[in-house]
């Protein structure tokens, strides 16, 4: 049954669909250039541990990302993620330093991620309430959390063999991309090759029709929302180890860059648009550009500048087209949509 | 038994797992005897007290967040520093302060093969790995302001020792009352270990003979919140309506104190003193309501982290305690204990200076 649904709402938005695989194409080809273009006139660009800081540098960021395709892809939003990291952090130091064993603690931060997720999940799909004010919310209670648990310590002493593990690279690929690779895998089948993808492009395109069509909407954005929390909690554990220190301001402002990357990469902030890949080509081409641009000296203000400006066009460029199109011809989906 | 399902078996069999790990688990007490023992100094090369400071360095003064006033006149301090040994400064870093937007500068410091980095750390432990890796290419590492976990950097330029803060604090009050009445100190939070250390020493200084004519009458805490420390003051003047003086050690605290004191008749008459910053207290100073106050000078603590930085890369100090270098117009300095270089006595602001800093 949602075979059928995702092919109903697919076949009208073939013009939006191939304006979509333009913009991938468009944020390849920029990747590309930029690339090439660090490597040839940035001194320090192109070499293994340089490619292996940037990688590294962009591990929760993808991490994030990837869940919070398949959330916008839905048509919500999980804002909170960022919050979830700093909780999962402050528990994990909390629990070391009540003596608890790392491997236990993990999936305890593992668990606290999901809850958080829940709890959004619950908020959204039981009480009906928008994703973008629930997830706000969260943002700021679970933060607040992460305060009352750790307060402004740091927890430093953490076992070399997992802070090790977290910067771990094998030639210049980081173990930690290695994982990213893997669930990236794992998250562009479930959107891209099973039913379960399927309904959620079909939700996120139009949340009633999939409803009638059988797609179970509240059911499909409740996991959602848990994966999205779990892997925020994945991401802590990276961050924690990584940067040997867990404390409760750990990823302050990261869910921005988590957002721009998913709308950089041209997931449709509307829902019902978007491919995993285009995402990880945004968050690559996002590291890069940074990367990059710190080597070359540029000041922090013109970094945020460009940063800035990628995203307003990744907004803007997708609806010009819509805007025209509107403009000169009422398009078919739309008189469609008017009973 | 005929009810239980796939599912509990899940849950059981999870639970089992997680006990079973929490038994062979690493735990805190591994840890903290595992890495009981110091880590050695990364540069074994003897120092060269006759090294000429090498031309043409390159070095990076990495802040808590770059457009801070503070830091800006910190690191300008530093790169007129390396300007005068025929160097080169420059100032990078994150607009926010954070750790890991730290961490991905230094990464790329080390990639520009940048002679010394000086880092003012917002977490002293989340950059250590980067500093790591950084040291381990031959770069050497100054911390200044703000200290890293020690195996993180060859050598700590200390703003001021916590001694000498506390004791100018009480003798500034002493010569602004004539040594003699009652004072009070406004202080942040009742467990603030900066200000509990700082206070420890105004009371050993109040012990001495030529203040036997002053009197500790209460340590007020203000919580570091405007509004509280408003109150404390206000309530420190009813209690004691012939109080002689306030220090105020920390720059909310000062603030307030002063804001309160301005505005009430003891304007002038209740002196005023402690640490601040210029900007917060000009008006305080011009109107009289303070005749003066301390701080370290934000420019030579960058000054002073410049030359270090260059003296490490030239080879003429290796970090260890009792070496010495000079420092262009601040003269010769010495390394303490744990590679620490203290700037010195703070600087004191009053109507005649104030106007020649901006922070």
């Amino acid at each position: 049954m949602p075979r059928e649904a995702a092919g109903g709402a697919a076949a009208p938005r073939d013009p939006a669909g191939r304006l979509i695989r333009r913009w991938e194409g468009l944020i390849l080809v920029l990747l590309v250039t930029v690339t090439l273009w660090a490597s040839a006139g940035v001194d320090g660009f192109a070499n293994a541990s340089n490619v292996s800081f940037l990688l590294l540098d962009t591990t929760e960021i993808a991490l994030m990302a990837l869940t919070m395709t398949l959330v916008v892809v839905a048509a919500e939003i999980d804002l909170s993620v960022a919050s979830t990291l700093g909780l999962s952090c402050a528990v994990l130091g909390w629990l070391w330093n009540a003596g608890l064993a790392i491997e236990l603690i993990m999936p305890i931060c593992l668990l606290t991620g999901a809850l958080c997720g829940a709890v959004n999940g619950v908020l959204v799909t039981r009480l009906g309430l928008p994703s973008l004010a629930v997830t706000i919310g969260t943002f700021a209670l679970y933060r607040g959390l992460a305060y009352v648990i750790l307060g402004d310590q740091a927890v430093a002493d953490l076992p070399p063999a997992y802070t090790g593990l977290a910067t771990q690279t094998f030639g210049p690929v980081p173990l930690a991309t290695v994982l990213v690779a893997v669930l990236a895998a794992l998250a562009a089948t479930v959107l891209h090759a099973t039913g379960l993808g399927r309904s959620i492009f079909a939700l996120g395109a139009n949340e009633e029709a999939a409803h009638f069509a059988g797609v179970r909407v509240k059911r499909i954005k409740f996991w959602l929302f848990v994966a999205s929390g779990a892997c925020a909690a994945l991401a802590s554990l990276v961050y924690t180890f990584r940067y040997a220190s867990a404390r409760a301001d750990n990823g302050v402002g990261l869910e921005l860059a988590v957002v721009a990357a998913v709308l950089l990469g041209g997931v449709s902030i509307f829902g019902g648009r978007g491919t995993l890949p285009g995402v990880l080509m945004a968050v690559l081409l996002l590291g890069v550009v940074r990367n990059a641009l710190i080597l070359a000296d540029v000041a922090n203000e013109v970094l945020n500048f460009v940063t800035g400006l990628l995203l307003v066009a990744s907004v803007l460029a997708p609806n010009l087209g819509a805007i025209r199109r509107r403009r000169h011809l009422p398009t078919p989906s739309e008189g469609k949509s008017v009973p | 038994m005929t009810t239980r399902t796939p599912w509990r078996r899940l849950a059981l069999l999870t639970g089992l797992a997680l006990m079973a790990t929490a038994c062979a688990g690493t735990t805190r007490s591994d840890v903290t005897q595992q890495t009981s023992a110091p880590a050695a100094p990364a540069s074994s090369a003897a120092a060269d007290p006759n090294a000429p400071i090498k031309q043409g360095l390159k070095i990076a003064f990495l802040p808590k967040q770059v457009n801070n006033p503070y830091f800006t006149i910190a690191d300008e301090g530093g790169i007129a520093a390396l300007k005068e040994v025929g160097g080169e400064g420059k100032e990078v870093g994150p607009s926010e302060a954070s750790a890991s937007s730290q961490v991905s500068y230094i990464n790329t410091l080390t990639q520009q093969k940048q002679d010394a980095i000086v880092i003012s750390a917002n977490d002293p432990n989340a950059v250590v790995p980067a500093l790591k890796q950084a040291r381990a290419a031959g770069i050497k590492v100054v911390s200044y302001d703000s200290d890293t976990a020690p195996e993180g950097r060859d050598l700590f330029v200390n703003q001021a020792s916590a001694e000498d803060l506390g004791r100018t604090e009480v003798q500034l009050l002493a010569e602004q009352i004539g040594f003699k009445g009652k004072i009070a100190i406004l202080s942040a939070t009742p467990n603030a270990t900066n200000q509990n250390t700082w206070i420890e020493f105004m009371k050993d200084e109040l012990s001495k003979p030529e203040y036997k004519d002053m009197e500790l009458v209460k340590v007020a805490y203000g919580n570091d919140e405007d509004q509280k420390s408003f109150t404390e003051t206000q309530g420190l003047l009813r209690s004691y309506p012939d109080l002689a003086g306030i220090i105020s050690p920390t720059t909310v605290g000062i603030a307030a104190a002063a804001r309160y004191l301005s505005s009430s008749p003891h304007k002038g008459k209740v002196k005023l003193t402690g640490l601040g910053t210029p900007n917060q207290l000009r008006k305080f100073v011009k109107d009289g309501t303070i005749e003066g106050f301390e701080l370290w000078n934000p420019g030579d603590l960058g000054y002073l982290a410049g030359y270090a930085a260059a003296a490490l890369a030239s080879g003429q100090i290796t970090g260890a305690e009792g070496e010495k270098f000079k420092a262009g117009k601040l003269g010769e300095y010495t390394i303490g204990p744990k590679g620490e270089i203290l700037l010195g006595k703070p600087t004191v602001f009053t109507k005649d200076n104030i106007d020649d800093f901006d922070f």
